[in-house]
């Protein structure tokens, strides 16, 4: 396949987002930077679960607790025409990508004003090249037709989409791996090992070696053992730049660990492997690096920010019927036969 | 001679191709000189190299696939080789591609089309000869197209692919590929009275006498439509009893109209499909007819579909599984007995 000249044309019916251009914009040290996201992160999630207990929202969350250093490692890297598909769980990689906690809580409070009108709420969201759903594997490939899609029209972008250990038991992903390398994919597949697939450990769901699952298909494979947010955002940006540049795939293994229960209520793991890794978190890492005034600075922002974000949320209407239209029985346009 | 169905649908692909850079194809063993399964893609991965994706036997990766390139503003036109296998890509289309455009609010649209060659009566097998679309039947956001000698197929899958933003599965039917399209031409179809209705996926309607005499409606579609046109045949010519056959090409949603207005004329209606009834298209037609169409009726509808058993490879035995237009007709005289039929009391 050899790129077409890319053909104008509205390509979506929303603005692009370009994180890495934000990113360049925040004030303040690199190491200051990345503990504000990731401090606005862990905020907004135990804001998030601390609603769900007082019955605030429906349905399930699944909180990126402990692993905030992969989603401001590897995202803060891309930039305006790239694309993320990402997961269930998913708040942390959107507010690093979108930086819009107002209508990220508006969606998971299904209210009109969220990233999608509250359609979606916490699995399916949706903004500015930012894409997410809840099926395990599911997502592999569309990431992959994005990103040939890219390519076909000449852009210089890369898709990244972020599975889990747990999506390595879904065949479609390795359908993907194989498309992928034959077809020469800018794809990065971030793999997040966070030791646990809801209540299973991994020893109990992946046999072999991660790595070597991939580098089998011919892609390029590498891992990461670290919750330290600068030893991923340094390893990552060399590698998406390698993505963009050869137009190859590769996979990328994080291992890391999720130091909250799966979704809500449902954690089996041993409390003292928990309380052991409790040593590996992220945000204490962090906030060693920035002065303690700083840090007070930021956290003082966030808190905040999300007072103003779960408020707003809350004093939103809910959707009203109107809005349960459907595309499929509004017709199309186009010729009539 | 008009064209077949089969060169009508290659014919397309290359206008399309020709005229839109966006224009992909996808699927298995596509390449030249074998051009897909059936040869509807024949000639194409000559003349377009670097739009048609030969691809491996992975129909939930390629379907998911194309899907992401239909979301990154390609129009991707997917090729299972034999529709019994889109059963693997279900996934793919009814937890994704379907769900995109609304779970996000329109933000995005997935204008995808898969063309899935359906139907049995060539001796494939279990596996190779069914006729799946129905349970896709009731997915939201997926449409359903399914093509007949009696519509420009051609024009169909363009109309699929150029104009509609939602993702459509395109019913073939593999015994269809060979016919000659038979195009209505100014409200005639050969020895047919024909109607065609408005809109991008019409319905067709054919009597032998004129709609005013309808003594039945017969409702089919896709594989099912030349034997609905040889059953009304026949009752003209066994029964002197006229039937009105319909053959609508938007399956999801339903295109009632014209279904609705001949059963207020004929007050008897026949569904046929080639796929088991139950939970089917049949069921769908008629639990949709709107109320006035129920108030004419004058006899409980009849369905007309295969055995609730798989296709076998024997000849004679899936002919027995299969609807015959000996059930067509017989389906017709149940419904509509010549006692009851307005011809023969009025």
């Amino acid at each position: 396949m050899v790129a077409a000249e890319r053909k104008e044309q509205p390509e979506q019916n929303e603005e692009r987002i370009d994180p890495g251009a934000r990113f360049a914009q925040m004030e303040g040290a690199l190491s200051e930077k990345l503990y504000a996201q990731m401090r606005l992160i862990r905020r907004f999630e135990e804001q998030l679960l601390e609603r769900f207990d007082r019955g605030l929202l429906v349905g399930t969350t699944h909180a990126y607790i402990g692993q905030e250093a992969d989603a401001v490692g590897v995202i803060n890297h891309l930039r305006a025409g790239d694309v993320v598909f990402s997961n269930h769980r998913c708040h942390g990689h959107y507010l690093v990508w979108g930086d819009k906690p107002e209508a990220l809580a508006a969606e998971l409070m299904g209210r009109s004003g969220g990233l999608v009108g509250g359609r979606g709420g916490s699995q399916h969201i949706c903004d500015g090249g930012f894409y997410t759903n809840g099926i395990q594997g599911g997502i592999v490939p569309g990431a992959l037709g994005l990103s040939l899609a890219k390519k076909v029209r000449g852009e210089d972008a890369v898709a990244v989409v972020f599975i889990g250990d747990g999506t390595l038991g879904q065949g479609v992903l390795y359908e993907c791996l194989n498309m992928a390398s034959l077809w020469g994919a800018p794809l990065l597949i971030v793999l997040e090992d966070n030791a646990w697939a809801q209540s299973t450990p991994s020893y109990r769901e992946v046999a072999g070696s991660m790595l070597e699952r991939a580098r089998a298909f011919g892609l390029e494979a590498g891992e990461i053992e670290s919750t330290d947010a600068e030893d991923i955002y340094d390893h990552f940006g060399g590698i998406i730049e390698d993505v963009r540049q050869s137009v190859r795939p590769r996979l990328e293994v994080i291992h890391t660990y999720r130091l909250c229960h799966h979704s809500r209520s449902d954690d089996q793991r041993p409390a003292e492997e928990v309380e052991a890794r409790r040593a590996d978190d992220p945000l204490p890492k962090q906030r060693q690096r920035v002065s303690g005034q700083r840090a007070r600075a930021i956290e003082e922002a966030v808190e905040a920010r999300l007072l103003k974000a779960f408020e707003a949320a809350e004093a939103q209407a809910q959707p009203s019927i109107e809005q349960l239209d459907d595309p499929l029985l509004r017709g199309m346009p186009g010729p009539h036969t | 001679m008009s064209q077949t169905v089969l060169e009508s649908l290659n014919q397309a692909l290359h206008r399309m191709m020709q005229a839109d850079e966006r224009v992909h194809l996808i699927g298995e063993d596509l390449l030249d000189p074998y051009g897909g399964a059936f040869k509807v893609s024949r000639g194409l991965s000559t003349a377009f190299e670097d739009r048609v994706w030969t691809t491996p036997i992975s129909e939930a990766g390629f379907v998911g696939v194309a899907i992401g390139m239909a979301m990154g503003g390609l129009l991707p036109v997917v090729e299972i080789m034999f529709g019994d296998f889109v059963l693997l890509a279900a996934d793919q289309l009814i937890n994704h591609g379907a769900k995109y455009s609304w779970m996000y609010n329109e933000k995005v649209d997935v204008p995808l089309v898969v063309r899935l060659p359906m139907g049995g009566r060539r001796g494939y097998g279990p596996t190779h000869s069914q006729t799946l679309e129905k349970h896709f039947l009731g997915a939201p956001g997926l449409a359903i197209v399914a093509t007949n000698p009696f519509v420009d197929s051609g024009r169909l899958l363009e109309t699929a692919t150029l104009y509609d933003r939602r993702p459509v599965l395109f019913v073939e039917n593999k015994k269809m590929y060979a016919r000659r399209q038979r195009l209505i031409d100014q409200g005639r179809c050969e020895s047919m009275a024909a109607r065609v209705s408005a809109g991008p996926y019409p319905t067709v309607s054919l009597s032998f006498g004129g709609f005013e005499m309808a003594d039945v409606t017969l409702v089919a579609y896709g594989g099912m439509a030349e034997l609905a046109v040889e059953a009304a045949e026949r009752l003209l010519i066994e029964d002197e009893r006229y039937c009105e056959v319909i053959l609508p090409t938007s399956i999801q949603p339903l295109e009632m109209d014209a279904i609705a207005q001949s059963v207020a004329r004929s007050g008897h209606l026949v569904v046929a499909e080639e796929s088991p009834g139950a939970g089917g298209f049949g069921a769908e037609v008629i639990s949709a007819l709107p109320a006035a169409a129920w108030a004419a009726l004058r006899a409980q509808p009849q369905r007309v579909s295969a055995l609730n058993v798989p296709i076998a490879n024997s000849p004679a035995l899936e002919a027995a599984t299969l609807p015959d237009v000996d059930d067509l007709l017989n389906a017709m005289r149940r419904v509509a007995p010549a006692s009851s039929s307005r011809s023969a009391t009025g």
